[in-house]
């Protein structure tokens, strides 16, 4: 019941709520639990019914930008186990 | 969009997994307190990607299978009345009280429908006016901020006909339960990613501290899994204990606070009977004095006398990480998906159910 998955908003009517598309399906989903100001082409996630939380696509990829690069390091043997990187939480510390 | 596929990469899968391999040097039991990772993890096969060291438990954070049968057989009580249409979220239909499910009591009959919006209700109250409209809710923190919108807008809008049966209940509280059971041996969490959208991951802050276990709050793609696992990897062998906000593009360490808000006007803390945990103080929710009137439980008749649980089934065993749902003797023969004895096979996101439809060659 938990899985939930992000949703595109297409339009948001006086009524504080929005249609959205998730992977080709389109449906109603209430703003009423979000702050922020939500603009049509965001991302949000939603779950029975209602938007959660908005979605932060830019942090999104640059997380997938740091997968990557462990991939490539391990790929050129460049990886260090000594580095005490922990993964993205220091990025996550910088926010 | 296309961030799904790309938080499913196959190549940087691989490239975490290797590492987690190569940095295990100690066992890690980890719990994932939230059904969705149970089923996450079975699905992409993520326990054949983390080596032999990682040991993944499930534990109770699936609304379906905690939620006792005497929950069920007060709603099943107050469906069977001429002048109600309860109305839930659809995976609640199939879970078996003590003598029958909603759903077999919905083929008999009763008018009982399955919502994909907690918000539908107020159109079905409207529509029927002569009825009582019941919205059994379920859910932890996730769904709670949802039942408390409906509640507002019933109050706002005056409808009369919409009661409330509560049933929703909190993370905290049953992960302390389980670490205060000295039985159990767990060495780190995932914790929940859609709960924490809405509580903010400071909720873990206290217990990672008092029990001295790091917590990775995780989303529930492969890859996220598997880069929470790496950092519980890491804090073990570092010997801190952290909380790791590994779903960072939607997880703040507030949470939502217009939902919180939204819950704390409409509800407070209240014990609750776990179907295979037991009664757990304030773990559970109940609606304030002030909006009592809307309370379902307050209106009808709700005593019943529920039967004991299958005496076979080891469902409060698995939910405290004390035995996988093979170690069950009538797993995947008494109880099936089809036929489910347990709470945990009743849910998909149950343990037994994800163990049933992808880990069978396991068994």
């Amino acid at each position: 019941m938990c899985l939930s998955i992000p949703s595109k908003v297409l339009e948001i009517d006086e009524n504080n709520v929005a249609l959205v598309e998730t992977l080709g399906v389109t449906r109603r989903v209430s703003l009423d639990l979000i702050s922020d100001t939500v603009k049509v082409g965001e991302y949000v996630l939603i779950h029975v019914g209602y938007a959660m939380e908005k979605i932060d696509t830019k942090f999104a990829l640059e997380s997938l930008e740091i997968y990557k690069k462990i991939a490539e390091d391990m790929a050129n043997g460049e990886i260090d186990e000594d580095e005490g990187d922990m993964g993205l939480s220091a990025m996550s510390e910088k926010r | 969009m296309t961030l799904i596929n790309e938080f499913r990469d196959k190549d940087l899968i691989l490239a975490l997994s290797e590492l987690i391999k190569r940095e295990s040097v100690k066992p890690l039991n980890i719990m994932e307190i939230c059904g969705g990772h149970t089923h996450s993890i079975m699905k992409f096969g993520l326990t054949g990607l983390v080596g032999e060291k990682i040991n993944f438990v499930h534990g109770p954070g699936c609304p379906v299978c905690i939620m006792p049968k005497s929950r069920i057989d007060e709603a099943v009580k107050i469906a069977s009345r001429d002048d109600v249409i309860l109305c839930t979220l659809a995976d609640m239909l199939k879970v078996p009280g003590s003598i029958t499910s909603l759903q077999k009591l919905r083929a008999d009959g009763a008018d009982i429908r399955a919502l994909y919006s907690p918000l539908d209700c107020i159109k079905i109250a409207q529509e029927n006016l002569s009825k009582n409209i019941i919205f059994f809710a379920i859910g932890f923190e996730t769904t709670t901020p949802m039942t408390a919108s409906l509640m507002q807008k019933t109050v706002e809008l005056g409808i009369k006909n919409l009661f409330f049966h509560i049933n929703h209940v909190t993370v905290p509280a049953p992960v302390r339960a389980i670490m205060d059971d000295e039985s159990v041996k767990i060495d780190a969490f995932l914790g929940p990613s859609h709960v924490s959208v809405i509580t903010g991951y400071e909720i873990y802050e206290d217990i990672a501290k008092d029990y001295k276990r790091p917590i990775a709050v995780s989303g529930f793609e492969p890859l996220d899994i598997m880069d929470s696992v790496l950092n519980l990897v890491r804090q073990q062998n570092a010997g801190t204990y952290n909380v790791y906000n590994e779903y960072a593009r939607v997880v703040s360490r507030s949470g939502n606070l217009k939902a919180k808000e939204l819950i704390n006007r409409y509800f407070e803390p209240c014990d609750f009977n776990w179907r295979g945990l037991g009664v757990i103080k304030d773990s559970g929710m109940k609606i304030r004095q002030e909006f009592s009137y809307l309370d379902a439980r307050m209106k009808f008749d709700c005593e019943v006398n529920s039967k004991a649980e299958s005496k076979a089934c080891i469902c409060g065993e698995i939910l405290r990480g004390r035995a996988k749902p093979y170690d069950c003797k009538i797993f995947a023969k008494a109880c099936t998906p089809k036929n489910p004895i347990g709470s945990c096979m009743v849910s998909s996101e149950g343990a037994c159910a994800a163990y049933f439809k992808y880990a069978k060659e396991a068994i």
